[in-house]
């Protein structure tokens, strides 16, 4: 723990849109280095994920295009390399490498880069579920009523046992539900960005995105739902 | 740029270490050992480290510190369970602990801070220049306080600590260098104190950290202890002694098993031998490497649930790792390397020297920063989730464990009441679900500007600096303004501390200089002795009966200023060992050149 923070100093321009070297003043065109003075330029706020590592809008990304970016980017901005220049160029590398390893972690898992994408779609899809989905109600239903038993139950006696197994055989339904869920969102991925790659702005391209986004959401609430039950089942029947 | 060293302050040993035209190397010591024991005495003439210091702990044990690592960042209720163990007196002052020597309490990164000099110091010499920026290593499972008090310990030193490395990703960084790896690895790094796992994935001289788990209180100290108990309930048994109320006894026989430790290393069966006190005559046993292996079994088993788990973290099986790389001096036991071979199915690295490989990598750390090596890149984690407490005493969790660092993230905060100035914020690191149960790390205020409830929309930043250090800033988003955010460590020292004690050690320097003066004269009193001595073996027949007695006589005197602890009387005597042995200096050097030259006089031909 730093003992005390000050940064009440903090140049104002750092925020300011990237258009501008905060060193040179002169216009930035290149991605993040100045033209002009080849100083770093910090990573906008308003830059997304995905822009940060020059991809498009994407929700299928190669795993190894994108580890070879994001070392390339750690090269180009890890604090390492910072260690001679002046302060306001470590505190840029400091930020920009901040922002890249939460750009990496996002887009790396499909999970974490579709949410991160129908965030900056649609707002945030982090609404906690209270209640299971429709076409799994009565079978939570009765899960929850299996796991009361078992947790009140004598676990070694032959009934304990019993529950033990049907949960098991349970949880196993469960987590191939969940990656049905995760094979479906896979065919959404596809879905999504061939209607990217079309790039027509027609109304029946507007509800055909639409239509992705809230299938996607859907979908994903209902995985997260189902992965909490799965985690409480784990955690009861170790 | 000025250069930069590596540093590994280990809790049992420390080592300094630099490049050298690309290759990193270890510097050693007048004694040309690079190793510094990580042992501080404080003796009638002031601190004393290393070496020299070792021979206090069995002298002088109250006043001998060793294995201090195992109290940085922390404060007393930690290590409450541990302090039978330690003959030195332990006390605590605003949460962190204080050792007391003599009349002095000192904090554990001022005790650590008298090795990082020693070290320094060797580093000086041996390169001929000043030496004022480090790298130094860390266990990668230190937490954020430990890290502080690390970075602390190097300011009081007179150091700029550049960067906190973890030890296990410094061995990879010196392994890497020397043979180029890639691929998956596992550094198993098992030291003096504590225990380290990590998994690297090595690829175009990117070194990413994938997980890291470990044990910042599992060592070889708990080796030995387990040793030593076993020596404790045998001496009760047979001869009905406790030894407890004998810390110089207790020492020697934490040494005795460390000793028997080594040893079983290559032979099967080593006899162990200790003198009692009071004439009770002498502690003999045989200690055979199955009965070790037996007793430390569990302690070894320890060291494999952290290796799962990281496992675990990394996404991986045992079989995705293609080497497994050992560290640290505990992983020189058969029985260590045997069940790590059995984890991973594959035979462990070892080829470069265990004590030495994270000082090394340390020093290619060093290179990086200062521009040296360019294509190397460490991309470490960080080790424990960062969170903070939350109504009902849970934390929740900003930065998950194993989160590449730097790594940052974002709170907003408000108020719940009409006119409130102030949120509390207590930042936590763990995986517990409760607070409560977690690290502490600190405590703030967080200042608001008087308005309804619910107005106020504060954005703090945490974020985690390639060190694996905590920084907080805070702005409020109605205004754009930044706000300075005054963070109290829990178990730390204040940044008023940390500068008295980077004045105190200029004060104590002086006190240092002389217990070292102390040292190096009675080394050079102690090489004229036997130079002396050998010389008036061999031309004896070449000078008086008189003269021979005056040698004697300043021999005698001199080997008794030695003793004593004043520097400059041991200077006296020297000057007069000199003075009489002259005639003798000159009769042999006469002599040879008698023979060499065909007896041609020392003036014919100076």
């Amino acid at each position: 723990m730093d003992h005390q923070q000050t940064h009440s100093s903090n140049p104002r321009e750092l925020q300011m849109a990237r258009s501008m070297c905060w060193h040179c003043q002169s216009e930035v065109s290149g991605e993040y280095f100045c033209d002009r003075c080849v100083k770093v330029q910090p990573v906008s706020k308003e830059t997304d994920y995905f822009t940060c590592f020059g991809f498009p809008r994407r929700l299928t990304i190669d795993p190894g295009k994108l580890e070879a970016k994001f070392y390339e980017l750690s090269r180009a901005f890890h604090p390492d390399f910072y260690q001679n220049k002046s302060e306001t160029e470590q505190s840029i590398s400091l930020g920009n490498a901040a922002t890249l390893n939460s750009a990496y972690r996002t887009l790396r898992d499909p999970i974490q880069r579709v949410e991160y994408l129908l965030d900056l779609e649609a707002g945030s899809v982090k609404e906690i579920r209270n209640s299971p989905p429709a076409d799994l109600f009565e079978e939570i239903l009765e899960l929850q009523d299996t796991l009361d038993e078992y947790r009140a139950s004598d676990r070694t006696s032959d009934a304990g046992q019993q529950l033990r197994t049907q949960l098991q055989a349970e949880q196993v339904t469960l987590e191939q539900r969940k990656r049905d869920m995760e094979t479906q969102l896979q065919q959404l991925f596809t879905d999504w960005d061939l209607l990217q790659d079309r790039g027509e702005a027609t109304s029946q391209a507007r509800s055909e995105r639409d239509r992705l986004l809230k299938q996607m959401r859907e979908i994903l609430s209902n995985r997260t739902y189902v992965k909490s039950i799965v985690n409480d089942l784990v955690a009861t029947i170790g | 740029m000025a250069r930069i060293v590596g540093i590994d302050l280990g809790t049992t040993n420390s080592l300094v270490a630099y490049m050298d035209n690309g290759r990193p190397r270890v510097i050693p010591g007048r004694n040309e050992r690079a190793i510094v024991p990580s042992v501080v005495a404080m003796t009638d003439n002031g601190l004393i480290v290393g070496d020299a210091a070792k021979e206090h702990l069995t002298r002088n044990p109250e006043r001998t510190v060793y294995s201090v690592k195992r109290f940085m960042g922390k404060g007393l209720a930690d290590v409450q369970s541990e302090l039978a163990y330690f003959p030195y007196s332990l006390t605590e002052q605003g949460g962190v602990i204080r050792i007391k020597l003599g009349e002095k309490t000192y904090s554990p990164p001022q005790i650590s801070a008298m090795i990082l000099k020693e070290l320094k110091q060797r580093a000086e010499a041996h390169l001929g220049e000043s030496i004022t920026k480090a790298v130094i290593t860390v266990p990668a499972y230190f937490n954020d306080s430990q890290r502080q008090a690390t970075k602390d310990a190097g300011m009081i030193a007179g150091l700029d600590v550049l960067r906190i490395i973890n030890e296990p990703t410094a061995a990879s960084l010196a392994y890497g260098l020397q043979e180029k790896t890639q691929g998956t690895i596992a550094v198993y790094d098992f030291g003096g104190g504590t225990f380290d796992i990590s998994i690297l994935k090595l690829k175009n001289g990117i070194f990413e950290v994938l997980a890291t788990n470990g044990d910042t209180h599992l060592g070889g100290d708990d080796i030995d202890r387990r040793i030593a108990d076993l020596f404790l309930t045998d001496i009760s048994s047979r001869h009905g002694i406790d030894l407890s109320s004998h810390p110089d006894h207790m020492q020697t026989i934490r040494l005795e098993a460390e000793r028997a430790k080594i040893g079983l290393s290559d032979a099967l069966k080593i006899q162990v031998s200790v003198e009692l006190p009071d004439n009770n005559g002498r502690f003999t046993r045989e200690l055979t490497r199955d009965q070790l292996e037996a007793l430390i079994m569990e302690i070894i088993e320890r060291t494999l649930t952290p290796c799962r788990m990281a496992l675990k973290d990394a996404g991986l099986s045992p079989d995705a790792i293609d080497e497994v790389v050992l560290v640290g001096g505990s992983t020189r036991m058969p029985i260590v390397r045997q069940r790590v071979q059995e984890l991973f199915g594959k035979t462990p690295h070892c080829e470069i020297n265990p004590d030495e490989v994270v000082a090394l990598g340390a020093a290619v750390q060093a290179d990086i920063l200062s521009g040296g090596t360019t294509d190397m890149l460490l991309l470490d984690v960080t080790p424990l989730s960062l969170g903070i407490e939350t109504m009902g005493g849970v934390m929740s969790s900003l930065i998950r464990r194993n989160t590449t660092i730097p790594a940052s993230a974002k709170e907003m905060f408000t108020t719940y009441v009409d006119g409130q100035t102030g949120v509390d914020i207590h930042i936590l690191q763990g995986e517990r679900e409760l607070a409560k149960d977690n690290r502490s790390l600190a405590k703030f205020r967080l200042k608001v500007p008087p308005l309804p409830a619910g107005v106020p929309r504060i954005e703090v930043t945490f974020l985690i600096d390639a060190n694996g250090i905590l920084s907080v800033k805070a702005s409020d988003m109605r205004t754009g303004l930044s706000q300075s955010i005054e963070v109290k460590p829990s178990y730390g020292l204040s940044d008023h501390e940390v500068e008295q004690m980077i004045e105190d050690s200029f004060k104590f320097a002086k006190d240092d200089v002389n217990a070292r003066k102390l040292i190096e004269t009675r080394l050079d009193a102690g090489a004229l002795i036997t130079t002396t001595e050998k010389s008036l073996g061999d031309g004896l027949h070449l000078i008086a009966e008189e003269d021979a007695s005056a040698i004697r006589a300043a021999l005698s005197a001199l080997a008794t200023a030695q003793e004593g602890n004043d520097p400059r009387a041991i200077r006296a005597r020297i000057a007069d060992l000199e003075q009489s042995a002259q005639r003798l200096t000159v009769a042999m050097l006469n002599d040879s050149l008698k023979r060499g030259l065909q007896g041609k006089k020392v003036s014919d031909i100076t």
